[in-house]
């Protein structure tokens, strides 16, 4: 392919953002000391992660995963052909670049030491993860312990006469510090296994496709899929939740109350068998509430615990559904056993004894290292970012009190690095006993970043940037973000000859119509209605128990084990993902047509073009 | 002599020297349990007293002391030694050796028992008559289709004047060419007649068990197309066609074509006839009926132990919308199957570090594309 996308130097500022660059750090911004090889290198948009606008503080999970990405491929495990990935924010849209080694010589001498480092995770993988396990959950609880408290009007005698020798300033400093290594530590954590765990996932993928090149990727995915995973884990226990409900007689209350979570929390607390409900709630909740109802990078996503009405809509809808006769999702007996099945009938097809063993000993290793690509999510994602977002909330709660913020969310308009300054200037005015310039400095700065945010909002970047490349070879691009030949010339393309037809990723069979609900936004998620085709920028796994009622869905980014992917051929719904463009080109209340088999998104009948009284015929059919 | 052989499983599996290819082939899979429609066979024994008889009824110039020659002796004469590229002479005297053939009289036993098998499948039942020939020594496959098949044929007497068109059909001018070109003998081969219910089919096509285009063992392949299997046999119309995992079931691949005419019953024959505007671009199959033809053909394959190529027709039955998928033929897919089996190529035989080191310097090998995508 060639051809070319603008270069990040040509596109101009939307209206009302001018200044825009100030609200990143200056090394994530284009700019023109640079432009000779900024606007030699491809970029893509990654909306797989960032879908929206980054807030100034939001912009520093950018930075902590792509560094943290790119140090474990260029210089812990030496990934032979690959180096980092480059990201830029353009209009406050994360972009990125991959780094290959260019050198084939280079190449072939990281070889030896990649053997040496990948082999020795490889080789002792399982021991590894139950380290990493017990890592990212004390990282969790040094997190929870850290403080965020206003700065006392004298010490506490305690710490005194103590002899300790230092003060508040100390430890509120000392808590943001921690607070942001803990952040830095976790996306370190979290790329310690993932792209080992893809590599071993696309090796067997690499060797099901050669041998079988008619095989579906979901054959491939389906057989190295966990039977138990810890991204479902949430979805479970509101299962587990909505069963003893039903169990224990609790039905009507969950049934008679649709909107007020206060009131039925009350209504339980009357009764012996409702107290024991909240009681399994709370052991359910801790961990496995912590989770977001966005994808985690955005402050803004609302996490189950913090928001009781989300887990509480879901049981309810399970507790109708159960009160009805219907049977909540598979067991993992019978996802045990189907993958056994599918395992062993693709090894009965294969030509000879060698390329069973050579399958059975691939398929292993993958299915070892893809628990570590599964269940990561949940605790890196969700839980910790959760933890993260709340505690800075408790900090930017502390600014509000000293008048430096309107509210505690304000906090995400600053940069990583300029919130020690603002508690500097906190501090220093606690111990001085004089204003601080803080009250008069932040507000009016904040509140015109909140305006350019909504403006930089209001326009969808270009998908790549830069001269197209002529091959995409970096393997972690093709797998992470699904980059790959075919979506680089569908970007190029632009929308494409036909306007009634949208192609992507064939992530999970079965072929269903209905009327589309294009969604922006992840937190519109409430809009979605029964039957709804979704189609939205990407989902995210704790949307799980609403895909019981919902007919399809369609995702701009993602491949095929992204996880919306995932999610939606556990659950069994029909998807497409990696689109591209789906939600921009689709329509609320367009009649579509999504074959999760092959890919293909038809739209059957667009209400723009009949009569609004036959879209609703056809919505009740 | 047996000039009746059962191919609905209800006898042994009769051997291909005595029902032929095809016929042998149904009552294998019928008697596997596999939904063949109920039919017979006329053997290769009737065939070769049809044959025989008919030597002594000849009315011409021959010596009536010495045994004569048989009939098939005789229409062998008509085209020996022709060359086939002389079409109009091959034409003539093909068209000879059949006329005798048709003609020749048919000892009464075994119209009689031809008679009885017929009214065993029920009363004036439509029935299709095919040809099953004997040379199985691998000729078989280049002789599919050159020999007849009827269909709709009722009545006792239409199904036996048909019985007698297939004999003849041993001499069609393709049949005789590709004999004549291959240096074999016209009177070597044998010949049984399968007689068999009749389906009238709402849509019917073939199966392969592997993907034809690259000999992938994971997939089968479906056409389909309206009305009678004829149309996307002979390649009348473009078929609907799919690509099936056999694993996980998934369509990775589905093409709805612009299907303009179908083979239909009209009165009591079957013909070609325009498809109407509203169902041409319709697909002939549901997903659930899709499903069913790869499980028949898999069933098929399974049965057999290797790759088939398999006819298969959508019969409407009792119930509003019911249908059921039928086998009409399987026999074994002949290209890929005499090919070695593609295998890995990549890196790693022992070690999985270096099966993982040349994933990543080569993540193309992996063919990562979206099965729907490009």
């Amino acid at each position: 392919m060639s051809g070319v996308f603008p270069s990040p130097f040509d596109i101009p500022t939307p209206q009302g953002a001018d200044g825009w660059e100030e609200l990143y750090p200056y090394s994530l911004v284009f700019s023109v000391d640079r432009r000779e090889h900024e606007q030699a290198a491809f970029w893509f948009q990654d909306g797989v992660h960032w879908p929206h606008v980054l807030t100034p503080w939001e912009a520093s999970f950018v930075e902590f995963s792509m560094v943290s990405l790119s140090q474990y491929n260029s210089r812990h495990y030496l990934v032979p052909p690959t180096l980092g990935i480059d990201h830029r924010i353009l209009h406050g849209y994360a972009y990125l670049s991959p780094v290959p080694v260019g050198d084939p010589v280079e190449i072939q001498q990281r070889v030896q030491g990649f053997r040496e480092r990948a082999g020795y995770y490889y080789d002792n993988w399982t021991e590894l993860y139950e380290k990493w396990l017990v890592k990212v959950t004390d990282l969790v609880t040094e997190a929870n312990a850290l403080r965020f408290d206003p700065l006392p009007a004298s010490e506490p005698i305690a710490d005194v006469l103590g002899g300790g020798g230092i003060g508040s300033i100390h430890r509120l400093v000392q808590s943001y510090d921690r607070l942001v290594e803990l952040a830095l530590r976790l996306w370190n954590y979290h790329f310690e296994f993932l792209n080992l765990g893809y590599a071993a996932y696309l090796d067997f993928f690499g060797f099901c496709k050669e041998v079988f090149p008619s095989m579906p990727e979901l054959a491939v995915a389906s057989m190295v899929a966990g039977v138990e995973t810890d991204l479902f884990r949430p979805d479970l226990e509101l299962r587990r939740l909505a069963r003893l409900a039903v169990a224990t007689g609790l039905a009507n209350i969950f049934v008679a109350n649709t909107t007020d979570v206060t009131e039925t929390i009350e209504r339980l607390r009357g009764t012996d068998a409702g107290r024991s409900w909240l009681a399994e709630f709370e052991i359910s909740a801790d961990p496995w509430f912590n989770f977001s109802a966005g994808n985690g990078f955005y402050h803004s996503d609302r996490v189950w615990i913090d928001h009781l009405d989300i887990p509480f809509g879901f049981i309810r809808d399970y507790v109708l559904r159960l009160s009805s006769g219907q049977v909540l999702g598979r067991s993992p007996e019978h996802i045990a056993a189907e993958r056994l099945r599918v395992e062993k009938e693709y090894t009965a097809l294969l030509p000879d004894e060698e390329h069973r063993e050579s399958f059975a000993r691939r398929l292993a290793l993958a299915r070892r290292c893809f628990g570590f690509v599964e269940n990561h999510n949940f605790y890196v994602e969700h839980w910790s970012h959760a933890v993260l977002w709340r505690q800075l909330r408790s900090l930017g709660a502390v600014l509000v009190e000293a008048g430096f913020l309107a509210e505690p969310n304000d906090i995400f308009y600053l940069r990583r690095d300029e919130v020690p300054t603002a508690l500097w200037d906190y501090c220093s005015s606690w111990a001085v006993g004089r204003p601080a310039r803080g009250p008069t400095y932040w507000p009016p700065r904040v509140a015109a970043r909140r305006r350019i945010v909504t403006a930089l909002g209001r326009r969808r970047p270009p998908p790549a940037l830069g001269p197209a490349p002529t091959q995409v070879t970096e393997p972690f691009t093709i797998m992470l973000w699904g980059v790959t030949d075919e979506s680089v010339s569908a970007w190029l393309g632009g929308a494409g000859d036909d306007p009634g037809l949208v192609r992507g990723f064939a992530a999970s069979p079965g072929v269903v119509e209905g009327p589309a609900r294009v969604i922006e936004r992840l937190d519109q998620v409430d809009e979605v209605c029964d039957g709804d085709v979704l189609v939205s920028p990407l989902t995210a796994p704790s949307w799980a128990p609403m895909f019981a009622r919902i007919a399809a869905v369609v995702t701009d980014t993602g491949g095929i084990m992204s996880h919306a992917a995932v999610v939606c051929r556990e659950y069994g719904l029909p998807a497409v993902t990696g689109t591209a463009h789906a939600t921009s080109r689709l329509v609320t209340g367009q009649w579509l047509r999504v074959d999760g088999g092959t890919g293909e998104v038809t739209v059957l009948n667009d209400p723009r073009e009949v009569a609004p009284d036959a879209v609703t015929v056809n919505r009740t059919e | 002599m047996h000039p009746i052989a059962w191919l609905d499983g209800s006898q042994d599996v009769p051997s291909i020297a005595v029902v032929g290819g095809k016929g042998a082939g149904l009552a294998v899979f019928a008697a596997a349990g596999l939904p063949v429609p109920r039919g017979f066979a006329v053997t290769t024994d009737a065939f070769r007293a049809a044959m025989q008889g008919a030597a002594a009824t000849a009315s011409d110039d021959m010596c009536h002391d010495a045994p004569g020659p048989t009939v098939l002796e005789r229409a062998a004469a008509h085209v020996a030694g022709l060359d086939a590229r002389h079409h109009r002479d091959l034409a003539q005297r093909a068209a000879r050796a059949r006329a005798l053939l048709a003609q020749a009289p048919v000892p009464s036993v075994l119209e009689s028992a031809v008679r009885c098998a017929y009214a065993e499948l029920g009363p004036q039942v439509p029935v299709a008559v095919r040809s099953s020939t004997v040379a199985e020594d691998g000729t078989e496959v280049s002789f599919a289709g050159a020999h007849d098949t009827y269909l709709w044929v009722r009545g006792a007497a239409d199904v036996m004047a048909h019985v007698r068109r297939c004999w003849a059909s041993l001499f069609t001018d393709r049949a005789v060419a590709y004999r004549a070109e291959q240096g074999l003998a016209h009177t070597t081969s044998d010949m049984a007649v399968v007689v068999q219910r009749m389906v009238q089919p709402r849509a019917a096509g073939v199966a392969c068990t592997l993907n034809p285009e690259n000999g992938d063992r994971s997939a089968v392949a479906v056409e389909s197309s309206w009305g009678f299997g004829e149309a996307v046999a002979e390649g009348v119309v473009t078929p609907d066609s799919y690509l099936v995992d056999k694993v996980i079931g998934q369509i990775t691949r589905r093409s709805v074509a612009d299907k303009a005419v179908e083979y239909r019953l009209c009165g009591d024959a079957v013909a070609l006839v325009d498809v109407a505007e509203i169902r041409r671009a319709q697909p002939s199959l549901s997903d659930q009926e899709i499903a069913e033809v790869v499980r028949l053909a898999m069933a098929c394959e399974a049965h057999d132990g290797s790759p088939q190529d398999v006819e298969w027709a959508l019969e409407e039955t009792a119930g509003p919308g019911a249908t059921r998928v039928v086998l009409l033929q399987s026999r074994p897919e002949t290209f890929w199957s005499r090919r070695p089996r593609h295998g890995y190529t990549g890196a790693g035989g022992s070690d999985y570090l270096s099966g993982i080191v040349h994933t990543l310097l080569q993540p193309l090998h992996a063919a990562t594309r979206p099965a729907g995508a490009g």
